[in-house]
């Protein structure tokens, strides 16, 4: 880390433009999703706003696909895409190995979106981010939604070569681990996104272009969950990496152990993909004992977030001690809580403990059948990318916004204030939701228009847009303090994070964790495992009978 | 090394629970779905979707009494009902759902008896709920379906045996 100090601006100029770049689409679309978000909790609370916004937002249904996609998507993919490869050129002390390709990357990954938006805002996309056909939208949706998964196939790329060339000068090193982490992130993504990117090559874009007639509604989901789960690994894993070896630091503490951390990434690469059948445990036409061993995996990739939430915590406490505090529980509110970007972190995990203990729900197999597509998943979701994941990215764009502005955070107050204001927002709205849907309402369905809806949902579907109004007000906090850093700010630039040091160290990993060749093959094997059989056996007997339909 | 050798055992007392929570709760599991036969939906069958009205027992949506107190029902999923959307069986019986959908992916949930089950165009679904207390028991569709999704719904009349000693008949 001592040459870090020596790296400056000038020499990182373009991983520093990229990584604005990336940032700026990613807050754009942040914004339009939570600002949907708002009309949906307040449907549901009653409050139908829909017709004021017409012809904008055309109907409920619309905004609910402009807010998934415009949120797990955009917002999530663009955040990664440029954070991790300026994590990564710092944690190597080098540049991209091309600053051409990081450039045309971005360019190729802005052109999928605006191609996709197009379809999308003008409502003939309005199939939902999950574009289950054969609902059939627009083919521009489906192209561009493909360039941008191509387009994270070229940041991997550039990611393994500019750690290839630094290989070469380090040989027998441990990898350091923020860019050990960025590679594991964007390699498990690429083969996971090897499932849509074929779904939508071989049978969605041929079939929306007319090309051929008919598809199949089984392998169409078959395929998008093999990606469809990994994906919130994807999503995950960036902010996983921010409490490993950021948090800890800016907490004033040291990483517990860096080794675990090792493994549970390499836990992450294997055992991602080969899972998706537990978002399809009542589907048709996959038999029972495919999803449990689908099932099994989902359980044991539960493992490495164990550890993870042991290393993270354990690295907190050293963090409090460090600072003065004693006692088995109460060093907690030692840490530094008057620092928004671990405030947001650290409130992220807290609430990912509960997500986390939903999933398993979700993932149990029979016990599915309670809650599978009922508003509990999105209370679930929300708690988890809408929390765990995107209130650390906003804890993290904390100093990264400054960092990359040159200015310093404008409101810390401000900050904070929007950090506690998210948790309450999300604890009514994500609970009413989890409540909602054990009583058996539905998920994505305009309920203030539904023909079904029962006495006793009335209370927590109006906390639902009590919750989401508490939402959206932090977030257009968030928001205003974001552009003012970018504009108004008028303190000195912070510099930029050190990474934490770690207690157990990166000499005690074992070698064998940087050696690729053996975790893809294991990756590859457990995919093959998993998916192999039914997946030929559904290509195998698949007549692709079913045109497309325009439902909106 | 003292330090090393903490952490190390540190490190082994959360591991070691940390694998067997998901065991167990995969052993709990193998007892609910073999033990309790809590059972998910699987593999029936496929069905050309253009060809229901064509096909059995697609062709005639309705209620069949297969034996006292077990019944099978038919159901087809199209934008945006349920056919049959009214159904109508005694207390205390066992109903098989066989059911499609003729377009785009709808969802079958029964809240009351937690069935359910997703409707692919192509695929035959099939589920079996118990009822046993009578009234209205409400199904709806739980998968985005288009403009109207949340109109698709219908309900299960449970109606009160009229007479429990030859109710049986």
């Amino acid at each position: 880390m001592a040459t870090m100090a020596a790296r400056t601006t000038e020499e990182f100029r373009t991983e520093y433009g990229v990584a604005r770049a990336y940032l700026i689409v990613a807050l754009v679309a942040l914004f339009g999703g939570v600002t949907i978000g708002l009309f949906q909790g307040l449907e549901h609370a009653g409050l139908d706003l829909y017709p004021h916004l017409s012809p904008v937002v055309q109907s409920y249904y619309h905004g609910l696909s402009l807010h998934g996609v415009l949120n797990v998507l955009v917002w999530t993919t663009f955040f990664i895409s440029g954070f991790l490869p300026f994590v990564t050129v710092h944690s190597l002390g080098r540049p991209l190995a091309s600053a051409r390709l990081a450039w045309g990357t971005f360019g190729l990954m802005l052109f999928g979106l605006v191609l996709a938006s197009i379809p999308l805002v003008g409502n003939a996309a309005t199939v939902l981010f999950t574009f289950y056909p054969p609902m059939k939208a627009h083919w521009a949706f489906y192209v561009g939604l493909t360039l941008v998964v191509v387009a994270t196939w070229l940041v991997t790329l550039n990611l393994v070569l500019t750690y290839r060339s630094w290989r070469r000068d380090h040989p027998g090193e441990r990898t350091p681990l923020a860019a050990f982490m960025s590679l594991v992130t964007f390699v498990m993504w690429t083969i996971a996104s090897l499932g849509i990117a074929s779904d939508m090559l071989f049978m969605v874009i041929p079939w929306s272009l007319g090309l051929v007639k008919g598809t199949d509604a089984l392998l169409a989901r078959v395929l998008f969950w093999f990606t469809g789960h990994p994906i919130v690994y994807f999503w995950l894993l960036p902010a996983y990496l921010s409490w490993y070896v950021f948090v800890p630091k800016q907490a004033g503490g040291r990483l517990y152990s860096d080794p675990l951390a090792r493994v549970a990434f390499i836990m992450f690469l294997a055992l991602s993909t080969p899972l998706g059948f537990h978002h399809q445990f009542t589907d048709p036409g996959i038999s029972e004992g495919w999803k449990f061993v689908h099932a099994f995996i989902t359980f044991a990739v539960f493992f490495p977030s164990l550890m993870t939430f042991f290393n993270v915590v354990a690295s907190l406490e050293s963090a409090a001690r460090a600072r003065g505090a004693r006692g088995w529980v109460t060093w907690f509110f030692k840490l530094p809580w008057g620092d928004p970007s671990v405030a947001c972190q650290v409130l992220a995990m807290f609430t990912f403990t509960f997500g986390g203990i939903g999933g398993l729900i979700n993932a149990s197999y029979n016990l599915n059948l309670l809650v599978h597509n009922s508003a509990w998943m999105a209370g679930h979701l929300h708690l988890t990318v809408g929390t765990a994941v995107t209130l650390t990215y906003m804890g993290v764009t904390y100093w990264f916004v400054p960092v990359l502005w040159g200015r310093a955070l404008w409101s810390r107050g401000l900050a904070l204030a929007q950090a506690w204001l998210w948790v309450l927002g999300m604890v009514i709205f994500s609970h009413s939701l989890h409540a909602l849907g054990l009583m058996g309402m539905p998920r994505r369905t305009m309920i203030s228009a539904a023909t079904y809806v029962q006495p006793e949902w009335k209370m927590d579907l109006a906390l639902t847009g009590i919750g989401g109004s508490i939402l959206f007000l932090s977030a257009l906090l968030y928001f205003l303090n974001i552009v003012l850093t970018m504009t108004a700010s008028r303190q000195p630039a912070p510099a930029m994070l050190g990474f934490a040091d770690a207690i157990s160290g990166p000499d005690e990993a074992p070698a064998f964790l940087d050696r690729w060749p053996i975790w893809l093959t294991v990756s590859a094997a457990l995919i093959l495992i998993a998916y192999g059989p039914p997946l030929f056996h559904l290509l195998t007997t698949t007549p692709f009978d079913s045109p497309g339909f325009r439902v909106w | 090394m003292k330090r090393g050798t903490t952490i190390y055992l540190y490190e082994l007392a959360w591991i070691l629970p940390s694998v067997a929570i998901p065991v167990g709760m995969l052993v709990a599991l193998l007892v609910t779905a073999f033990g309790a036969h809590i059972h998910l939906p699987g593999m029936v069958g496929r069905v050309n979707p253009a060809k229901l009205d064509s096909t059995p027992p697609f062709d005639h949506p309705g209620v069949v009494r297969l034996a006292p107190g077990r019944y099978e029902v038919h159901l087809v999923g199209r934008t945006w009902s349920f056919d049959p959307n009214e159904i109508h069986v005694p207390a205390g019986s066992e109903v098989t759902f066989v059911a499609t959908s003729a377009d785009v992916v709808h969802g079958l949930f029964i809240p009351r008896v937690h069935a359910n089950v997703m409707l692919l165009p192509g695929q035959i679904a099939r589920v079996t709920a118990r009822f046993d207390d009578p009234g209205n028991y409400l199904f709806l569709c739980h998968e985005y379906c288009g403009i109207l999704h949340h109109t698709m719904s219908g309900q299960i009349v449970v109606e009160e045996k009229p007479n429990t000693s030859t109710g049986a008949n």
